[in-house]
């Protein structure tokens, strides 16, 4: 398991059409590796994750996908993500396609995926729109043992999924404590597993049960303090609700939109620097 | 967001009354919470409403959110659905998954809280897009859990501020089944909730017909009257024959709600700082 600076993993790792998974549900949000994916200039990217939230708005605003895979797609308790919503109602700064799901939905998927079965199965969807909106991931499956219809949705297998977490040991074994939405089953979905960590200690010092990662799973590990601001790390700092409702203003125009991702992301050679120069770190 | 201090103009208890429309659904949201449900819990108002039953009435309110936390008690609300404050003060923080299989769709849910963009005269909600769903008019951020959370949950309560356009006769899309077409049609679906018993608004409470299924007007707010709230409707709305009256918020909820709105507002805006090596 390879340690590697962030630049140099995502560099070795991510391609233009690649599907990637880049989760964690509100919490360990891997904005960092986002960051570095826009820098590098990636294109027509698949993306996937429930809740797209900041980091796939910027993404989308800054031309790196053409694909999204989604259960819920607002800034969550402020309103609308502007750059999701500019693609798909104006296919600005080009169309987005969608393939939409529920939240369970999405996360059957996820498991299936992980499990090395074609599709999961859920009570859901039945009834709803989402079954016409997305024809090729969902649809209906008869139990061989009640005769009951039931939900399937086509399994997500990721090319890369890329995650943030508190910490690895030096084997490269991470652990990852709080909230941890799907990102277990993402990570086991995918091919390729790409881990930011906080900082990287002698002893992992896991609670029985927790949600680890073995090193033999993850193909490289790269050290970004503060790599998930905006969002947070359980135990190391709060998320940064402020931001996230400042950034309804920055992404509701283009412009402000460009200038904030020129001034702060593009301009910045790494994590450290976009920290500083939104004032987060000294 | 849990917005405050907003008003309307459509007739609503607030001007001159010493609260606002949204203090006041969710006091009367927070009232229909029985002490030891089980309440699956959406952000926004349906957070405020939960929270302020929990720290009222109702101490062993369970609360669950889909980010995973079971039972959690937060001391100020959550922007997000997944904020630290959920974890920190959580019985248990179980896998996203788990809470969507084991929890909602096995049965352990008492009352689903949902808000939305739109709703139609059975209960179906529309998160999702007004317009074509190819080409939207307006792209709303979709599904999140709703569609399992009415599904499954026992009761589902909605709250949404009522207009003719969040209101509508046709939903453009259907994001959550509330009593689909009309009776029989949950059953048809398999769904094993009993749909949405409750629907707050602005102007007062709507519950389900017996037999018909559709909303009817059956609770108002001290001094609104149900003229006006058939004129924010956008569909002939059913109005009880005598439809009940719900108190104003009394002294302590206010005080209560207010100050969990302090407190969160101060939380929200407290500066992250992170320390690099």
């Amino acid at each position: 398991m390879p340690l590697l600076p962030l630049r140099d993993l995502i560099a070795a790792h991510v391609r233009d059409g690649q599907t990637l998974a880049l989760e964690g549900f509100t919490h360990l949000i891997p904005f960092a590796a986002g960051h570095e994916i826009i820098r590098q200039r990636r294109r027509d990217l698949a993306l996937v994750r429930l809740t797209p939230d900041i980091i796939y708005d910027q993404m989308i605003g800054m031309g790196c996908v053409r694909r999204l895979t989604f259960s819920w797609g607002g800034n969550p308790g402020v309103g609308s993500l502007h750059r999701l919503r500019d693609a798909v109602e104006h296919g600005w700064p080009r169309p987005l396609e969608l393939d939409e799901h529920s939240h369970a939905g999405l996360a059957a998927a996820y498991a299936a995926g992980a499990s090395g079965l074609p599709f999961g199965t859920l009570r859901g969807y039945g009834g709803t729109g989402l079954v016409e909106a997305n024809p090729a991931g969902v649809r209906t499956v008869t139990c061989p043992f009640t005769g009951e219809s039931l939900a399937a949705v086509r399994a997500v297998r990721p090319d890369v999924t890329i995650l943030h977490a508190q910490r690895a040991d030096r084997e490269g074994n991470v652990l990852i404590a709080g909230i941890v939405g799907a990102s277990r089953e993402a990570a086991f979905a995918a091919r390729t597993v790409l881990v930011t960590v906080e900082r990287v200690v002698d002893t992992l010092d896991a609670p029985m049960n927790a949600v680890v990662l073995p090193s033999w799973l993850v193909a490289g590990i790269a050290v970004v303090p503060g790599g998930a601001y905006p969002s947070y790390v359980q135990g190391d700092y709060h998320r940064d609700n402020a931001f996230y409702q400042a950034w309804d203003g920055i992404a509701r125009e283009r412009v402000s939109f460009n200038n904030w991702m020129g001034r702060h992301v593009l301009d910045t050679p790494d994590h450290a620097a976009f920290l500083r120069s939104v004032g987060v770190a000294a | 967001m849990t917005g405050s201090g907003a008003t309307s103009g459509h007739g609503q208890p607030s001007a001159g009354r010493g609260w606002t429309p949204d203090e006041m659904m969710t006091v009367a949201a927070a009232r229909r919470l029985a002490d030891g449900a089980v309440c699956f819990v959406g952000i926004g108002l349906p957070s405020a409403a939960c929270n302020l039953a929990r720290l009222t009435h109702a101490p062993n309110l369970v609360l669950i959110y889909e980010s995973g936390t079971v039972g959690t008690r937060p001391r100020v609300l959550p922007l997000s659905i997944g904020d630290g404050e959920l974890a920190d003060t959580a019985t248990a923080v179980v896998p996203l998954p788990e809470i969507f299989t084991h929890y909602l769709q096995g049965g352990r849910v008492d009352v689903g809280f949902l808000g939305a963009a739109q709703v139609d005269r059975f209960g179906n909600l529309n998160s999702t897009v007004i317009g074509d769903y190819g080409a939207p008019a307006v792209r709303l951020p979709g599904a999140g859990g709703a569609p399992e959370i009415a599904a499954h949950a026992r009761d589902v309560f909605v709250v949404m501020k009522q207009s003719p356009r969040t209101f509508v006769a046709a939903l453009p899309f259907r994001t959550s089944v509330g009593f689909g077409d009309g009776p029989g049609d949950r059953a048809a679906l398999g769904m094993r909730g009993r749909g949405p018993q409750a629907v707050i608004t602005d102007f007062g409470v709507l519950t389900p017909d017996a037999a018909a299924k559709e909303l009817t007007l059956t609770a108002l707010y001290e001094g609104v009257s149900a003229s006006a709230a058939v004129a924010a409707a956008g569909w002939p709305l059913r109005v009880a024959q005598r439809p009940e009256v719900i108190a104003p918020p009394s002294a302590h909820e206010l005080e209560v709600l207010r100050d969990l709105h302090r407190r969160t507002k101060e939380a929200h805006a407290r500066p992250v700082r992170i320390a690099l090596p």
